[in-house]
């Protein structure tokens, strides 16, 4: 019992401090990590892997008419969204791939429509 | 009863320690802001609320039916747990909220499950979407044509409830590379004109998906042009903003407005910059009913500061 009313208090405390309540958060494991997907087949070309909600590599640079395969293996939808929307994938569940031929050269901007903080470049260069 | 220090003046350690065992039972403490410092109300919680000429209402939120990766294989059972938390509520709360991401993937089955196990609370349920809402073919179509009745743009709206104006807002529409949660300049120049008539007496309650502000912009947690709205909000002498997204309980207060975070029905996220990324966390099973719960939110007439209490769906009723 005793040690129930420690625990109470520190959870008291920390609430009034106006803190979370999630003491019980510490012993979390990454849900990812127990999901790893299949490696990517070479059909896919290049591939930009979606991983703990970064695009990777960020910036890729590839030559005019380079496939570009899109693999989300985070545990949560992501998609691409081209900064203008000129494309966009469908929402790409875990395992779910989204490929982009890029045929002329220039640079494209693109970032992820549920999580708009997770930004990527493609610089299509002959 | 309503301030801590007299509770213990009045009767010593018993009461707290009566306290501390009710809470450790999960009998659900009410807690109150006042002056910026959370107090508990006493020992009977909702129960002594609920005799008040005031009401209550409910929040829920992220219940992401359809989601099911190994953090919780069964969103749709969790939801249905947390419904069951809402029925044996003591007394009869005046509606629910549903702070966002109902579905997981905006799929019609998602949100026919989600609508059969919420609509088994016999509540009225006020929507706002979450992101996981808006992607179907249509970008919203669908979200819209179940929740938009009586709404304005991408789905936001206001209600009053005995004094109490309601605002849901949506913050989860227009997103900008780089950027966070947005509302828009229409939503924004929508808000200013609702609000405009409103006395700064009036009891404000705002509701949307993604906190209103910048908790943790590196995880995109916050909204972009969240200032402005808190701006319009500034005048009033009570307001209570109500948010979902981060799957977690979290307060912060800012001169009269009150912030709170919801936890999801569905599963748990780490706390900010605890992990690589946000995203769904695998915790032991035994933990998990700790982490996902409901919300009790209590207003009486008077008194600044809503009452609101966090139940885990691990707590006893």
């Amino acid at each position: 019992m005793m040690a129930r009313r420690c625990l109470l208090k520190r959870v008291l405390s920390l609430a009034m401090a106006g803190m979370a309540f999630t003491l019980l958060l510490a012993a979390g494991a990454r849900a990812e990590d127990a999901a790893a997907p299949a490696p990517a087949a070479a059909a896919d070309g290049i591939v930009v892997k979606i991983e703990n909600f970064t695009f990777n590599p960020a910036v890729l640079t590839v030559k005019p008419g380079t496939t570009v395969t899109f693999l989300n293996a985070d545990d949560i939808p992501h998609s691409v969204v081209e900064t203008d929307k000129k494309f966009k994938s469908k929402p790409l569940d875990t395992g779910n791939k989204f490929s982009m031929t890029f045929a002329d050269a220039g640079e494209i901007s693109y970032y992820c429509g549920f999580h708009s903080h997770m930004t990527g470049k493609i610089i299509v260069k002959p | 009863m309503s301030h801590h220090d007299d509770d213990q003046a009045a009767n010593g350690h018993t009461r707290r320690h009566a306290l501390e065992c009710m809470l450790w039972a999960g009998t659900g403490v009410l807690w109150t802001m006042a002056a910026g410092v959370p107090v508990s109300r006493g020992l009977l919680g909702t129960a002594q609320a609920a005799e008040t000429t005031g009401f209550s209402f409910l929040q829920i939120s992220d219940s992401h039916i359809g989601f099911a990766k190994p953090a919780n294989p069964h969103a749709d059972a969790t939801l249905k747990e947390a419904i069951g938390k809402v029925k044996a509520m003591p007394g009869k709360p005046a509606f629910m909220l549903h702070t966002g991401d109902i579905t997981h993937l905006s799929k019609p089955a998602e949100f026919d499950t989600a609508a059969q196990l919420i609509g088994e609370s016999g509540l009225d349920v006020h929507y706002v979407p979450g992101e996981h809402d808006l992607v179907d073919e249509g970008e919203g179509k669908a979200y819209l044509e179940r929740y938009g009745k009586n709404t304005k743009g991408a789905g936001w709206y206001a209600f009053d409830q005995a004094g109490v104006h309601f605002v849901g807002l949506v913050n989860v529409v227009g997103l900008k590379a780089g950027g966070m949660g947005s509302l828009g300049a229409e939503q924004l120049a929508w808000l200013a004109d609702d609000l405009k008539t409103k006395s700064d007496s009036t009891p404000i309650v705002v509701f949307a998906h993604i906190p209103l502000y910048a908790l943790y912009p590196q995880w995109g947690w916050g909204t972009d042009d969240g200032d402005q709205a808190l701006a319009m909000l500034k005048r009033f002498g009570s307001v209570t903003v109500l948010n979902g997204h981060i799957h977690q309980l979290m307060q912060k207060v800012e001169g009269n407005v009150t912030f709170h975070t919801a936890r999801s029905t569905a599963f748990p996220q780490p706390e900010p910059g605890k992990a690589p990324s946000p995203g769904p966390m695998l915790v032991p099973a035994e933990k998990l009913r700790g982490l996902l719960g409901v919300r009790n939110v209590v207003y009486m007439p008077g008194q600044a500061s809503l009452a609101v209490t966090d139940t885990a769906l691990a707590d006893a009723s």
